[in-house]
């Protein structure tokens, strides 16, 4: 009973872990690049996500669950934008220096962005309005229960990963996504339009990451500005769990990661569920270092 | 009108002067090749042409259109397409997936993707077999014909084709160099590079020869596969 509610738990924060985490590998893919500015697009979909919600909550008198929508909405297209931004202003010029200087540039970013976010809006703890997270939950037997939240968190982000998955392997343009991911040259040789490939990967990741950030905070409740460093990296080691460049496995990372730590807290101790989960992941990488899916047919071409 | 006019072409890898002032033609229906030793420029050629490297002097025009400045893309779209050197398949995308990236530009036009995928079959029954397989899974023969076959994919009016029989074996040659044939006999004109100087001029109809970045000799490949000078070169006759 008690190992299955700890598998809804984890599997809730594993799909957390598992949006942000697509947007690491997606960018990895295609620029071989450790997007280090992306769990600050994410922790920006928290903190527009808190001035939307406030906004709308504060013209209806209290908070509903179904301004959920229109902010989600807005913050995806925001933080997309903000991210093909980045891309345009702060990588693409660099993309013939070498390995260095882009993830420079990315650190940078990711303090510009921080410094921004804790200037706007302060350095203290940020609490959503209540009301707008759906209360409630059903009891799936005995003690164990499942939250409307949970269930929503859980929908959406079934939602969003089998469309993603389903674009990326089904479609042309997903193709061609991932003909960019192993070789830029021979694909502008095939008239695919590389910049524009990364520019969507650049809509894409952040997108789902900018969703995330208002999925978290509403799930958690309450954040602060360093949710973009402390959960953007863990997202990204289950990025590199995973097999960092591969999509599947960006998905199957997160939901490691959130299940091993929540087993690991459950039932050993809270306290040790980081040591826990790294020894493991430690462990795992010295006898796959390539993750878990991680792919070698790529090199043998 | 030629279908490809060089004139006097320059390129520079950053310092190194590969390209110095090439001038070439290719007519409608032809098979050109472009012969010479390793390092000639025959590589870059081709790369300049489909606008992967940029023209630093002279011009480039295809159906009478100039391609300088034309980012590689879009040259495919004006019907040029380029099998590299050294294969370079998609080795994680299927055999069908492969060849859909090559019929990219003809967006989702499937009908005209369906015909070009069957005449592709046609020409390498090998790859029909393994069209689910993964590119990287292929044999070096079954990855030069999946190459070729992707460069057809875009119903390209020019096909460049950079060492197409480097590293296979004599049977799988002769296969290559007889499919270039029948692709040209289909309507589609060629420029091809090869270091199988013998076999290249052999189906051929007229050669250009590099050396060093320079085109030293030029004329029907009939006259060429007999001159003494290319004998002694690039046939390894004494
Ligand atoms: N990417 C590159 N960077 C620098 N020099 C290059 C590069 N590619 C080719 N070269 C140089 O340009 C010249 C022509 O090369 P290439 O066109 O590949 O020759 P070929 O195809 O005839 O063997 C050679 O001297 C080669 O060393
Ligand atoms: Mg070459």
């Amino acid at each position: 009973m008690q190992l299955l509610q700890q598998i809804i738990n984890g599997v809730t924060i594993g799909s957390f872990y598992a949006l942000v985490a697509l947007g690491y590998t997606m960018v990895y893919g295609v620029l071989k690049l450790i997007n280090f500015a992306h769990g600050d697009l994410f922790m920006w979909g928290a903190y527009l996500g808190l001035t939307g919600v406030s906004l709308l909550a504060g013209l209806a008198g209290a908070g509903q669950p179904w301004m959920a929508v229109p902010v989600i909405t807005g913050v995806l297209a925001l933080i997309a934008l903000t991210g093909v931004l980045v891309e345009r202003v702060a990588y693409r010029p660099l993309r013939a220096a070498g390995r260095l200087a882009p993830i420079i540039s990315a650190l940078g970013v990711a303090f510009i962005l921080e410094s921004i976010a804790r200037n706007v809006y302060g350095a203290r703890w940020r609490t959503y309005p209540t009301g707008v997270a759906p209360a409630g939950g059903f009891v799936l037997a005995g003690s164990v229960r499942i939250s409307t939240m949970q269930i929503a968190v859980l929908v959406i982000s079934f939602l969003l990963m089998a469309g993603l998955y389903l674009f990326v392997q089904r479609t042309r343009v997903g193709t061609a996504m991932r003909a960019v991911s192993l070789d830029h040259t021979v694909s502008r040789l095939m008239g695919i339009d590389v910049d524009r490939i990364i520019a969507l990967v650049f809509v894409i990741g952040p997108g789902l990451g900018g969703i995330a950030g208002v999925v978290v905070a509403l799930y958690y409740g309450s954040f602060d500005f360093t949710l973009g460093w402390s959960f953007g990296l863990k997202a990204f080691i289950a990025a590199i769990l995973g097999g960092i460049g591969n999509i599947p496995g960006a998905m199957l990372g997160g939901m490691f990661l959130g299940l091993v730590e929540t087993l690991a807290s459950g039932y050993i101790s809270p306290q040790w569920k980081d040591v826990i989960a790294y020894v493991i992941l430690i462990i795992i990488l010295i006898f796959r270092p390539t993750g878990i899916l991680g792919e070698r047919v790529a090199a043998k071409v | 009108m030629s279908l490809l006019h060089i004139e006097d072409l320059d390129t520079y890898y950053g310092y190194v002067h590969a390209l110095k002032g090439i001038t070439l033609d290719v007519e409608t229906g032809e098979i050109v090749t472009l012969i010479g030793a390793n390092g000639a420029g025959k590589s870059t050629t081709l790369r300049a042409i489909s606008g992967l490297i940029p023209i630093r002097g002279g011009s480039i025009s295809f159906d009478g259109q100039p391609l300088n400045g034309v980012p590689a893309h879009k040259i495919v779209e004006r019907g040029v397409s380029h099998a590299p050197e050294g294969r370079h398949i998609f080795g994680t995308l299927t055999v069908t997936e492969n060849l859909n990236m090559g019929a990219y530009i003809l967006g989702k036009d499937q009908d005209a993707i369906t015909r070009n995928r069957e005449r592709v079959f046609k020409l390498f029954p090998r790859l029909e077999e393994r069209r689910r397989q993964l590119g990287g899974t292929l044999s070096g023969g079954e990855q030069q014909m999946l190459t070729i076959g992707r460069a057809l994919m875009a119903s390209p009016r020019l096909l460049l084709l950079d060492e197409p029989s480097l590293g296979l074996a004599p049977l799988l040659v002769r296969l290559i160099f007889d499919t270039i044939r029948e692709i040209n006999a289909a309507g589609v004109t060629v420029l091809l590079v090869e270091q199988n100087a013998r076999a290249a001029l052999k189906i051929a109809h007229r050669a250009y020869v590099m050396e060093t970045g320079r085109i030293t000799l030029a004329g029907d490949a009939a006259a060429l596969l007999a001159d003494e000078r290319v004998r002694k070169a690039y046939l390894g006759e004494q």
